[in-house]
C-alpha cells in the first residue's frame, strides 16, 4: 500500500471516530467526549495533511485533479476552518454539525479511483493551483455556515416555541450564530469572487477566453449570485437571523451541486478522469 | 369554626382564566367588603397574584362555606359556574393549613422556591387588617405563615439557587444575546417581579436602561433607582426602536403592544432581534408577536419552561420543606384546638391557684407564730377572693357569644396563659426572644 492511501484510510477512520462521537455527544453531553471528538479530530487532520502532502510528493503537483483529491482537499479545508472555530470561540455543539459533513466528503472522496495520473498540459499553471485552493476554502466556508445556520434554525426553534429542553442549554447563543453565520458567508464569498476571477485568468492563458459558459462555470455563478444575495439581503434589506440561515443551508446546497452535480451529471471542461 | 381555602392557580387554570380571576385594583377592596358584609363569613383574606388567587375564609359550615365562595367568585367576575369550578381547588382543616404554609414558603410556586410570594402574602395580609376584614384565627395563621415560610428559607436551599422571572430572563437573554453588556433594556410599567427581573439583568450587564410609566413620577423614581433615562409614555413605540430587552409589566387592562405597530417597529431595527418578557396579567403584548421574525416574546406562563430545568435540583430540598410544613400544621392545630373554651378556663384557674399558692406561703412564713385556725381562715379567705375574681371571667368564657374566639384570645393574653411551651415551636420562640 503506497504511504499516502495508508495516510488517508488512517486519517478517515479516526474522523469516523469523531463522527460517531460528535453524533453521541448530542445526546449524552459528557465532557470525556468532547475531549475525544476533538482529539480523533486533530489526529485525523494531522494524518489528512500527512496524505496530501505524500501524494503531492510523489505526483510533484498539487493533489487536487481528480474526484478523490478534490473531495478530500474540500474535507481537509472544512476540518481546518472546523478546529480554528473550535479553539477560538468554544462554540458548543459545533462538531455534531460539522464532523458528518466531513466525513461525507471523506467517504465519497474514498469511493473514486486513486491513482495518481499524469497531469494534463492545460492543468499545469500556478494560476490553476491558486484557482482550486481559494474555490475550496470557499466551499467549506460555506459548508460550515450551513452547520451553523442548522444550529441556528435548531436554537431558534426552541426560543421561538418556548421548549427549551434537549439542546438548548448547550447550544451557543442565537447572536453568536448569526454573526459567526455572517463572517463566514463574507469570507466565502471574497473566496468565491477570487476563485472565479483566478480561474477565468487561467482559462484565458490555457484556452484563450475568459468565460465560456461551461456548466461548472454557470453552476459557480449561481452559487455567487445566490451568496451575494444572501449579502444584499442581509445588508440592505436587513434580513437576518432565521431568514439568513435558511438561506446558508439554501446556499450550500447549489455548492454541492455545482462540486458533484456538475462533474458527475454535466459533461465539461472541468469534468475530471 | 373552620377555615377554608378556595382558589386556583398556575397548575389548574391558563392564563386566560387566571387574568379575569384576577382581583387588580379596586376590584380587590370590593371583594374584601363583600365577604365581610356576608353573615356567614367571619373572616376572609384575598390573595391574588398572576400565578394563583386564592380566597382563605373562615366560616362555620365548609361545605356551604365552600358553594357560598364558589357562587361569589362566579358573581363577582361574572364567569359561567361550570367554567370556574373546573379550575378550583377547595381545602379545609388540615389540608387548608398546610396548603396556606405551602404557599408562602414557594413550595407550590410556578418556579419553587421564588421568593416573591412571601412579600405577596404579607401584602395580602396586610391589606385584610386595614380592611378590619381578618380577626384572631387569619391572624393568628398569617402570622404563623409567614414565620413558617422564613424558617423554610433560612433551614433550606430552597430559594438559594436563582431567582424565578429574574433567572429566567437573564438565562433567555444570554440564549438569543451572549452579550447583555452591548443591549438596551426598556422597563415598561412596575412591579416587584418586574424591578427584581431588571435588577438581575442590570448585574449581568446590561447598561443602558429606559424606563417608562403611564405615571411620570413613578418612572422617575424607578429611573433613579436603576440609574436609567425615563422615556414618555406616549413615545414607547420609537424608543423600541432601539431596545433589544423589553420588561413589560403594567396594569394595562389591554394590549400596550400591538403586533402592527411591532411590525414597524422591526423594520425600523433592522431586524436585530428583540426579547419581550410580558408578565402582566392581563397580558400586556399581544401573544401574536411572537410570529414576527427574530421577536421572542415570553408570557409568564411560558417562561415555566424555562424553569422546569432548574426545577429537579430543587425537589430534594421541597422534601426537606414539606417535613417542616407538616410539623408547623401540627402546631398550629395545637393552637386551634385550645382555642376551645376549656383548656383556657383550666389554665386560668390553674394560673390562679399558683398565685394564690406562692402568695399565701410567703405571708405565712412572715407571720410565724400563729394558730391552725388563723391559719385556715386566711387560707379560706385567699380561696374566696381568688374563686370570686375569676368567676366572672371563667362564665364569660362559657357563654356562646359571637366573639367568643376572640375572648378566648384576650383572655390568654391578658393572663398570659400562652407560655406552656409545648404548644409553641421553636421558630414562634425564637421570634419572641428577637423581639
Amino acid at each position: 500500500m503506497d504511504i499516502n492511501v495508508l495516510f488517508f484510510e488512517l486519517a478517515l477512520s479516526f474522523y469516523f471516530v469523531s463522527t460517531v462521537s460528535s453524533i453521541i455527544w448530542l445526546f449524552k453531553g459528557r465532557k470525556a467526549t468532547s475531549k475525544l471528538i476533538i482529539a480523533a479530530t486533530a489526529i485525523g487532520f494531522l494524518l489528512h495533511t500527512s496524505s496530501i502532502a505524500a501524494r503531492y510528493i510523489k505526483g510533484g503537483h498539487f493533489p487536487v485533479t481528480n474526484m478523490h483529491e478534490a473531495a478530500s482537499f474540500f474535507a481537509w479545508c472544512l476540518v481546518l476552518l472546523f478546529l480554528y472555530h473550535e479553539v477560538r470561540f468554544k462554540l458548543g455543539l459545533l462538531s455534531s454539525f460539522i464532523m458528518p459533513i466531513v466525513f461525507s466528503l471523506i467517504l465519497v472522496s474514498s469511493f473514486f479511483p486513486r491513482e495518481l495520473q499524469e497531469l494534463r498540459p492545460v492543468l499545469r499553471s500556478n494560476w490553476f493551483g491558486i484557482h482550486v485552493i481559494l474555490a475550496f476554502m470557499a466551499y467549506s466556508a460555506f459548508a460550515m455556515a450551513c452547520g451553523i445556520g442548522f444550529m441556528y434554525l435548531i436554537q431558534e426553534k426552541y426560543l421561538k416555541s418556548r421548549r427549551l429542553g434537549g439542546l438548548f442549554q448547550r447550544l451557543p447563543s442565537l447572536q453568536v450564530l448569526d454573526e459567526i453565520n455572517y463572517h463566514l458567508i463574507t469570507l466565502g464569498f471574497s473566496l468565491l469572487t477570487l476563485a472565479i476571477v483566478t480561474g477565468a485568468v487561467w482559462a484565458h492563458s490555457a484556452w484563450g477566453s475568459f468565460w465560456r459558459w461551461d456548466p461548472k462555470e454557470i453552476w459557480s455563478l449561481i452559487s455567487w449570485l445566490v451568496y451575494i444575495l444572501i449579502l444584499h439581503l442581509r445588508l440592505r434589506v436587513g434580513w437576518r437571523g432565521k431568514k439568513t440561515a435558511m438561506l446558508s443551508v439554501t446556499g450550500f446546497a447549489t455548492v454541492i451541486f455545482t462540486f458533484f452535480g456538475v462533474n458527475l451529471l454535466l459533461k465539461g471542461i472541468h469534468t475530471f478522469v | 369554626m373552620n377555615i377554608l381555602v378556595v382558589g386556583l392557580n398556575h397548575k389548574t387554570a391558563g392564563i386566560e382564566i387566571r387574568e379575569k380571576l384576577a382581583f387588580d385594583g379596586p376590584k380587590l377592596g370590593r371583594a374584601v367588603d363583600i365577604l365581610k358584609a356576608s353573615p356567614d363569613i367571619k373572616e376572609n383574606l384575598i390573595l391574588s397574584t398572576c400565578n394563583r388567587v386564592e380566597v382563605y375564609v373562615i366560616v362555620r359550615e365548609p361545605d356551604a362555606g365552600t358553594e357560598h365562595i364558589r357562587k361569589f367568585l362566579s358573581d363577582f367576575h361574572e364567569i359561567p359556574r361550570d367554567h370556574l369550578d373546573k379550575a378550583l381547588y377547595v381545602h379545609t382543616g388540615r389540608k387548608a393549613l398546610a396548603h396556606i404554609f405551602r404557599v408562602a414558603s414557594s413550595l407550590d410556586s410556578m418556579i419553587v422556591g421564588e421568593p416573591q410570594i412571601l412579600g405577596q402574602m404579607k401584602e395580602a395580609f396586610d391589606f385584610a387588617l386595614n380592611k378590619k376584614s381578618t380577626s384572631v384565627y387569619l391572624n393568628k395563621l398569617m402570622k404563623k405563615t409567614i414565620s413558617v415560610a422564613k424558617r423554610i428559607r433560612t433551614e433550606t436551599k430552597i430559594s438559594e439557587s436563582a431567582v424565578s422571572i429574574s433567572f429566567a430572563a437573564v438565562e433567555l437573554a444570554k440564549k438569543i444575546f451572549e452579550d447583555l453588556s452591548t443591549k438596551t433594556f426598556m422597563l415598561i410599567g412596575a412591579g416587584e417581579m418586574a424591578e427584581l427581573a431588571a435588577r438581575h439583568l442590570i448585574n449581568n450587564g446590561v447598561k443602558d436602561v429606559f424606563i417608562t410609566n403611564r405615571t411620570y413620577e413613578r418612572a422617575e423614581e424607578l429611573a433613579s433607582e436603576f440609574s436609567g433615562t425615563v422615556v414618555e409614555f406616549d413615545r414607547l413605540l420609537d424608543e423600541l426602536v432601539r431596545t433589544d430587552i423589553v420588561i413589560c409589566s403594567t396594569g394595562a387592562p389591554d394590549y400596550v403592544i400591538f403586533k402592527d405597530a411591532m411590525h414597524d417597529v422591526m423594520k425600523k431595527r433592522k431586524n436585530r432581534p428583540v426579547f419581550m418578557i410580558d408578565i402582566s396579567v392581563p397580558r400586556n403584548i399581544d401573544p401574536e408577536i411572537n410570529d414576527i421574525d427574530n421577536v421572542y416574546l415570553y408570557d409568564i406562563d411560558s417562561l415555566q419552561g424555562v424553569i422546569n430545568i432548574n426545577i429537579q435540583g430543587r425537589q430534594k430540598e421541597a422534601e426537606k420543606a414539606g417535613k417542616i410544613v407538616g410539623q408547623e400544621v401540627e402546631a398550629f392545630l395545637q393552637w386551634q384546638a385550645s382555642l376551645s373554651a376549656v383548656p383556657t378556663i383550666i389554665a386560668l384557674r390553674e394560673k390562679a391557684e399558683a398565685i394564690r399558692k406562692s402568695e399565701l406561703e410567703k405571708t405565712l412564713g412572715k407571720l410565724g407564730g400563729i394558730g391552725q385556725k388563723e391559719m385556715q381562715s386566711i387560707e379560706a379567705l385567699t380561696r374566696s377572693i381568688v374563686n370570686k375574681l375569676i368567676h366572672l371571667p371563667t362564665a364569660a368564657l362559657k357563654s356562646d357569644t359571637e366573639d367568643k374566639d376572640a375572648m378566648i384570645d384576650i383572655v390568654k393574653r391578658l393572663f398570659d396563659l400562652n407560655k406552656n411551651p409545648e404548644n409553641e415551636t421553636n421558630s414562634e420562640r425564637k421570634n419572641e426572644q428577637e423581639k
